[in-house]
């Protein structure tokens, strides 16, 4: 038997098999990469996508006039009697708006419905309307030129959402309705234009997407993060000083560090569950309050924000410590004079990190009621309010897919938070961060 | 006198305490700030603290006996305030030792706040314990661990098996695991054997915006994007279900969510295994696979086995996701189209509207909510036994 020939310039087949090997593993790995990057990038797109028509809205801009005989009929244009005209009346008022204007532009459309004219307009708008009145009574009996919502079916179709055919088979729009929105828009009677409503408006009824927006919500979401800015950062500032610079190595201080790694890692919703039956059942501060939803996710953030205070003191070399001791200081003066500051950009690089963590947090706020349907901006931290990602729940539960956009749409809101912190907290970093 | 106002007043009367302290103890040293054991601020912090500390002790005793607030309240509290302060600055002299008892006074309040920690910790454990007790008072306890059937029912005789749940939990986390652990590993393998700098220093953070997006996010993503496209390409073509909310879809978020788990702690371990290993393989003819197969990988397992563990206490302990994705049916199935529900869902639809904290319908949320913490809790500290015995120790 001789020994198979082997030539240094022609592998043979078992090299040629292991090269293969060797370059699918490699395909692997880069094919792993690929796939979490193409799954980032579609879970942003598929967001952005869907969300970004939230920051449109459909209006309708047609001169009112508005009649001192139905809104004011006193005349004297006292605010009590005038409150008494209800939003009905104001509909109304509206309606024969649009009317008078389709009228003066001479559109016709076909197969129009009794109500169709009227139903163009969003519920909102007469509310809208009737307060602006109520803010400034000399309005009355002025022709105004008012921006009034679309309803948000006519607004789907100005996104893609309601099509002729859907419409057909939807009771809420007609075609003919869909007929008429174009024949104003062609008149420059009907826009699309930016909607800063979104963000500062409060949420709506399940039947006015059209006027759903944030404003309740970012105001919540904002108390919230006081609160947790306001206990967590001394709180986690303190324990993690007391950790790395006084603590005796015993038991006790063993069992703290111990303690703190396990509540980094205790799901959220269980802070939740302590959360309903410390802060509410016991304590029994009001539910769906900021205080209570700030005071869970403080719980909830304080670990997060002492791991990474710890390693920033950490990284004070101890020669600084060393020589404010040597110069007489005591160990107190040396850590709150020295160390502190020089661990600052650290600690504070994390605390953003951590603020941003619970920004996005929902789970345990669901469990304390701040899914409540708020309507009323909260002026205090007392005041039952909602939070930007519980909205975001609140709005996938409604049964109008128009309520999907709005949902996307907060989510990007949400995101451009999240991207600014994160942001503050790379910069802190990369300007103030010392390398020893 | 409401809270606010007695706050102001506290603190004006602290600012005043401290100057009156720190003239105080000039005033004793005849004027010589040199001739004190301290220096003269420190005797006015000692001056203000005597004061601000008992009067924020009295203030939380009394409202812990008789919450709300009244002016006798204010008062009182006023009162110990300046009584503390006056004692303090009577008895200041030069040779006071003001900073060692400030010191001490700041050192105290440093260990309370690294009691609360602890004090969480309890505060979790105890609130659930005791609802959970009262669950199990009206509950068998056998018939909520070995129950297969989970039928809440507000008007009374539920059924509450928690085994349905666990199935489901466990379920979405093993797809979430099948998804994360080969992508989250092989993505640690080639950014740390493989990629160039510039490569890696582009897509190592890209990967970690992954662990930074919100849930909800992920749940939306779900909802909207993910299960009407598994339903309609993949569920329905196949006759397998008809529901857009099913234990794949939420498996399959959920997995992309742990991805940068599995893989930001494998890319660490991976890179602090000693070069000299790697070296060694590789001038033994090993290919670069060969040598990360055989060798890398194999050093570095008790540490990949933790991070697989804590990304799995991650998946069962996730809300959002499966809230939004899986579904709220209890079931026992292996379809892997069909809509089933977890642990956290129930939590979260026991506990959310009206609830009445004496039924068990209310109180079976508390239990699911302790099995959980017990769970997650195990998952990490088997992780933490895992990477603390097995690791390998290279000088």
């Amino acid at each position: 038997m001789t020994a198979p020939r082997r030539s240094l310039l022609a592998p043979d087949p078992r090299t040629i098999a292991r090269n293969r090997a060797e370059a699918r593993f490699r395909a692997y790995g880069l094919g792993a990469v690929g796939v979490a990057l193409v799954a980032l990038a579609v879970l942003l797109l598929s967001i952005f996508g869907n969300g970004s028509s939230a920051f449109y809205q459909t209006y309708l801009e047609v001169p009112v006039m508005l009649p001192e005989k139905s809104l004011d009929k006193s005349g004297t244009r006292d605010i009590e009697v005038m409150k008494k005209v209800t939003t009905v009346g104001y509909a109304k008022v509206l309606k024969t708006a649009l009317d008078e204007a389709i009228e003066a532009n001479g559109i016709i459309v076909e197969g129009l419905g009794k109500k169709d004219v009227g139903n163009m307009i969003s519920d909102e708008a007469a509310a809208q309307l009737r307060n602006m009145v109520l803010a400034d009574p000399t309005l009355v009996g002025q022709t105004i030129a008012f921006e009034m919502l679309a309803n948000g079916r006519i607004d789907g179709y100005y996104k893609g959402r309601v099509t002729r055919e859907s419409a057909a088979l939807d009771s809420n729009v007609s075609p003919a309705q869909l007929d008429l929105a174009d024949a104003l828009a062609e008149k420059g009677l009907l826009a699309t234009r930016f909607n800063l409503d979104f963000i500062t408006a409060p949420d709506a009824s399940d039947q006015r997407p059209e006027a759903a927006g944030l404003g309740v919500a970012i105001l919540g979401s904002f108390y919230m993060m006081i609160v947790v800015l306001a206990l967590s950062l001394p709180i986690g500032v303190a324990t993690a000083v007391y950790l790395e610079e006084f603590a005796v190595k015993n038991r006790f201080t063993d069992v703290i560090e111990v303690n703190i790694s396990n509540l980094a890692a205790v799901p959220s919703i269980v802070f939740g569950i302590l959360g309903l039956a410390i802060f509410i059942n016991f304590a029994h501060l009001p539910q769906s309050a900021p205080i209570v939803g700030g005071l869970v996710l403080t719980l909830m953030t304080l670990p997060r924000i002492i791991i990474p205070a710890r390693a920033a003191l950490k990284a004070v070399p101890p020669s600084i410590r060393d020589a404010a001791l040597g110069v007489g200081a005591s160990r107190m003066q040396s850590v709150f004079h020295h160390v502190l500051p020089l661990a600052a950009p650290g600690i504070l690089t994390g605390m953003i990190i951590g603020l941003a963590q619970a920004l996005g947090e929902t789970a345990p706020l669901l469990l304390i009621g701040m899914v409540a349907f708020v309507r009323d901006y909260p002026g205090g931290l007392f005041d039952p309010a909602t939070a930007l990602p519980v909205q975001v729940y609140n709005w996938t539960q409604r049964a109008d897919p128009a309520f999907v956009e709005r949902a996307s749409g907060a989510i990007i809101v949400l995101l451009i938070f999240l991207l600014i912190m994160n942001t503050a907290a790379i910069v802190l970093r990369r300007r103030f961060e010392r390398r020893w | 006198m409401t809270l606010p106002l007695l706050l102001a007043t506290l603190l004006v009367l602290a600012l005043a305490g401290f100057f009156a302290g720190r003239a105080r103890a000039v005033a004793t040293a005849g004027g010589d700030a040199r001739k004190l054991h301290s220096v003269p601020a420190y005797h006015g912090w000692f001056a203000a603290l005597a004061g601000l500390v008992p009067a924020g002790m009295a203030l939380l005793a009394w409202r812990a006996v008789a919450p709300g607030q009244g002016t006798w309240q204010g008062f009182a509290v006023l009162a110990v305030a300046i009584v503390g302060m006056i004692l303090a600055i009577s008895a200041t002299r030069g040779e006071t030792r003001a900073r060692n008892r400030v010191e001490g006074i700041v050192k105290a309040g440093l260990i309370l706040c690294s009691v609360i920690a602890i004090a969480t910790t309890a505060g979790i454990v105890l609130s659930m314990l005791f609802e959970t007790g009262q669950f199990f008072s009206q509950y068998s306890f056998t018939r909520f661990y070995f129950g297969t059937v989970w039928q809440p029912n507000f008007r009374g005789d539920s059924e509450l098996g928690i085994l349905p749940l666990l199935w489901g939990t466990l379920y979405i986390s093993l797809i979430a695991l099948a998804v994360a652990v080969p992508v989250g590993l092989f993505a640690a393998v080639y950014m740390s054997e493989y990629a160039s700098r510039r490569f890696r220093g582009f897509a190592k953070p890209a990967i970690e915006v992954l662990a930074g997006i919100p849930t909800i996010v992920y749940g939306l993503f779900a909802l909207i994007t993910v299960g009407p496209a598994l339903r309609d390409y993949f569920a329905q073509p196949l006759g397998l279900g008809e529901s857009a909310s099913s234990v794949m879809t939420a498996g399959l978020v959920m997995g992309i969510m742990i991805i940068p788990f599995v893989s930001s702690l494998s890319d660490d371990i991976i890179n602090a295994v000693p070069q000299s290993l790697r070296d060694g393989s590789l001038g033994l003819g090993a290919t670069q696979s060969e040598t990360i197969r055989q060798v890398v990988l194999p050093a570095a397992l008790p540490g990949i086995v933790g991070a697989v563990l804590l990304a799995a206490s991650r998946a069962i302990g996730e809300t959002m996701i499966v809230v939004l994705g899986a579904g709220a049916a209890a079931k026992l199935s292996l379809n892997p189209f069909e809509a089933m529900t977890t642990i956290t869902v129930k939590i979260v639809s026991q506990l959310t509207g009206d609830t009445d904290f004496a039924a068990p319908e209310t109180l079976v949320a508390f239990a699911l909510g302790l099995t959980l913490f017990v769970v997650t809790l195990g998952l990490n500290i088997l992780a933490l036994i895992v990477v603390r015995k097995y690791r390998e120790e290279y000088e």
